[in-house]
């Protein structure tokens, strides 16, 4: 009986169950490279998957509202050669600028999805599969097929994501960013008006929209928000990586999307919250760095890092299934 | 409205045909309008090339003309990896300035997504063009067989440049630099940056691309020799050409072995991320292996503070050109793609046909291009 309990207590939350997972990666990985828990490490780790947990943020939303985008990739790739281009041909423009530019690029980018979806009711996937090929072409048409190699970058900009100077020397600048978006996000959904409302569109539209919500405004604010992210990240990718190029990004979006799922975010919408979606990504990013660092045959990584990803979504479907059981429980008592 | 709405969108798709009209024209016409600002540097840089290949400048003159007869008004297609590589653009240049060179008519293909699906329904729609050649840089060793055998049995002829397909669906391979030779100038720089002794590793791009484990073979056949037996090659780490894959790939490599002295990277997209990350964490490891010299230009140079001291690659250029010859040579019957044909490829000189290792045969480009911190800043400006 005692047994039970502490596993119902494990089963009531789902961000508890994820980190019970995260942690036993996290042993084990260490248990067989002890580099993975140095600090040094930790911030390679969270430099270089800012980008994709940046992203997840932006994923979540789309997933709250019970919608799909899978033209991301193809988003930052557009947006951040826009600036890149932008920047060869005008060296001195400063890096605020550039970053604007960029993410003002993504927001049109996610607007105009927005737009095809809840005016023109495509379903999103079809819609997002539409755009993911026309932004990924207008990259090429864009650069004339050409790219921006790393001499091209204005050295400042390529300071950006080696840079701590956002917090004055504590943490690198593409964390500090990563962060930001995350705390921001946090409160957002958790206290905001238009962040509940999210929510409620995503649990079912109908009732929403009997409560006087405004459904099309919200799918449109997140598709909107999405491209303003990708934006933003098409930017920290040129700076992190310090080039543009026609391909960049290719199948990033499958990344981002396990991140949700793993986080917890249902794909059929409402349901979904923003620690769950850390806990999500940094598992991803924990992956992706810690897999070579363990030293398992390069030809098993992929698939066990596929493995993971199995093992945490069914631990998290079945700890949703148990909290539904609860609840139930409890309601009818 | 609604009727308003369908209106505006049968126009915007007229519009959008309209437009990519002019896209298809200005890709293959690029050439012709672009050369007042490509040429100019090509024509400058390529001297390096000549230099090296003394020997074949001998024969360029004279022969020149004979490789003109019954190829004037043919149409060669070129069917490169994916669109948006700067490398194919490089390589699709060459075999343009080729073709227009002998008076050819040039149709170049690039598929949005480096699969042998993509490339499969092109070298369909180029068979129903009724072109006179297909070149293609395959996506697959094996995949595009029934394609192009089809092609062929259309009587069109088919090679293959940069990566090969299997020997059953081509004439013959235009091969950038022998496997060994490329090899052997990898061995070479390691040998020179690690002094002779010490750990390497190779960071690669995905385990099945088959030119780069023809090179990692090759290298490690040749460090079987004693004059090797002090360095080490301690792995060999896969980065995908992903840049968040390679930077995981590199910052483990330099983590898990602290006494490494170089990382080896037979692929662009290696080199580059590698470059970065040893540049920012300023790393005493060097780097060497194929890299394009405007993306490597930030990483190439004297001193500690670049990562990169030389690195090689052949010139895309070059390859695309020496395609376009060969095709021509192939659809005028001066070759049959049989070992021991000779035939002269424009600037370049005369080739040999010779057997390659897949049991196949293949015309060899030559050795593989040094970049170093001599030559970087005329290269980066070419490709």
């Amino acid at each position: 009986m005692k047994k039970n309990n502490v596993l119902k207590t494990l089963a009531s939350s789902r961000e508890i169950s994820l980190l019970m997972v995260m942690l036993l990666i996290v042993a084990i990985i260490t248990w067989r490279n002890p580099i993975f828990l140095t600090l040094k490490n930790i911030s390679d780790m969270l430099t270089n998957y800012s980008t994709t947990m940046i992203l997840a943020l932006g994923m979540m939303l789309v997933l709250l509202i019970g919608g799909i985008d899978i033209s991301i990739g193809a988003t930052i790739a557009l947006s951040g050669m826009f600036s890149a281009l932008i920047m060869r041909d005008n060296q001195g423009v400063p890096v605020v600028v550039a970053f604007l530019m960029s993410i003002g690029v993504g927001l049109i980018c996610g607007l105009l999805i927005g737009l095809v979806i809840v005016k023109g009711k495509v379903p999103p996937i079809i819609a997002t599969l539409g755009f993911m090929n026309i932004y990924r072409g207008l990259t090429y048409l864009m650069a004339r097929n050409q790219w921006v190699p790393a001499y091209q970058i204005p050295t400042a900009y390529k300071q950006f994501a080696t840079g701590r100077y956002l917090t004055f020397g504590v943490l690198n600048n593409m964390i500090t960013v990563m962060l930001l978006c995350y705390i921001l996000f946090f409160f957002f959904l958790k206290y905001t008006k238009t962040g509940r409302r999210i929510y409620a569109t995503g649990s079912n539209v109908e009732a929403a929209q009997f409560s006087g919500i405004d459904t099309d405004r919200i799918k449109f604010f997140a598709y909107g928000t999405m491209g303003l992210l990708s934006g933003l990240v098409g930017a920290l990718w040129v700076s992190i990586y310090a080039s543009a190029q026609g391909d960049m990004a290719m199948g990033i979006e499958m990344d981002v999307i396990a991140s949700c799922v793993i986080g917890g975010v249902s794909l059929s919408g409402g349901r979904g919250s923003v620690t769950g979606v850390f806990l999500g990504a940094l598992i991803m990013a924990i992956l992706g760095n810690a897999l070579p660092l363990v030293g398992i045959s390069q030809f098993w990584q992929d698939g066990l890092k596929g493995l993971i990803i199995l093992v945490a979504i069914i631990l998290n479907v079945l700890t949703q299934r148990s909290i539904i059981a609860n609840n139930l429980r409890r309601r009818q008592a | 409205m609604k009727k308003l709405i369908s209106i505006l969108l049968i126009l915007s798709l007229f519009g959008a045909a309209v437009a990519c009209d002019g896209g298809t024209t200005s890709t293959t016409a690029a050439p012709t309008e672009a050369p007042s600002a490509t040429e100019a540097p090509a024509e400058e840089t390529e001297a390096p090339v000549e230099e090296t290949e003394a020997p074949a400048e001998e024969t360029e003159a004279e022969e020149e003309p004979e490789a003109e007869g019954g190829v004037e008004g043919k149409t060669f297609a070129l069917l490169v990896k994916s669109a948006g590589n700067p490398y194919n653009e490089k390589e699709a240049e060459g075999f343009t300035k080729a073709v227009e060179e002998f008076g050819g008519e040039v149709i170049v293909r690039q598929p949005e997504k480096a699969t042998a699906e993509d490339q499969i329904t092109m070298i369909g729609e180029l068979v129903a063009q009724r072109v006179d050649a297909i070149a293609v840089a395959g996506n697959d060793f094996d995949a595009l067989q029934p394609a192009l055998t089809q092609a062929m049995d259309a009587g069109i002829k088919v090679l293959s440049l940069d990566s090969a397909v299997n020997p059953e669906s081509r004439a013959v391979h235009v091969n950038q630099a022998g496997t060994e030779l490329i090899g052997q100038a990898l061995v070479d720089a390691v040998f020179d940056l690690t002094g002779g002794e010490g750990q390497f590793a190779i960071l690669s791009a995905t385990s099945q691309a088959s030119n780069q484990n023809a090179w990692i073979a090759s290298m490690n056949a040749i460090l079987e020799d004693e004059q090797y037996a002090d360095i080490e090659m301690v792995e060999v780490a896969y980065g995908d050409d992903e840049y968040q894959k390679s930077v995981d790939q590199t910052q483990a490599l330099l983590k898990n072995y602290p006494d490494l002295k170089v990382i080896c990277a037979p692929t662009t997209v290696g080199m580059m991320a590698a470059g970065k990350v040893l540049k920012d964490e300023g790393s005493a490891v060097k780097l060497t292996g194929l890299g394009l010299p405007s993306e490597m230009a930030e990483y190439i140079g004297e001193g500690d503070e670049f990562p990169c001291p030389y690195m090689y690659l052949w010139n895309p250029i070059d390859i695309g050109y020496l395609a376009g010859y060969t095709a021509a040579a192939l659809v005028d019957g001066t070759i049959t793609g049989a070992v021991d044909d000779t035939f002269t490829a424009g600037d370049l000189g005369e080739y040999t046909i010779v057997e390659a290792g897949d049991e196949g045969t293949e015309v060899i480009l030559g050795p593989p291009f040094r970049f170093d911190p001599s030559n970087i800043e005329e290269w980066k400006e070419v490709y």
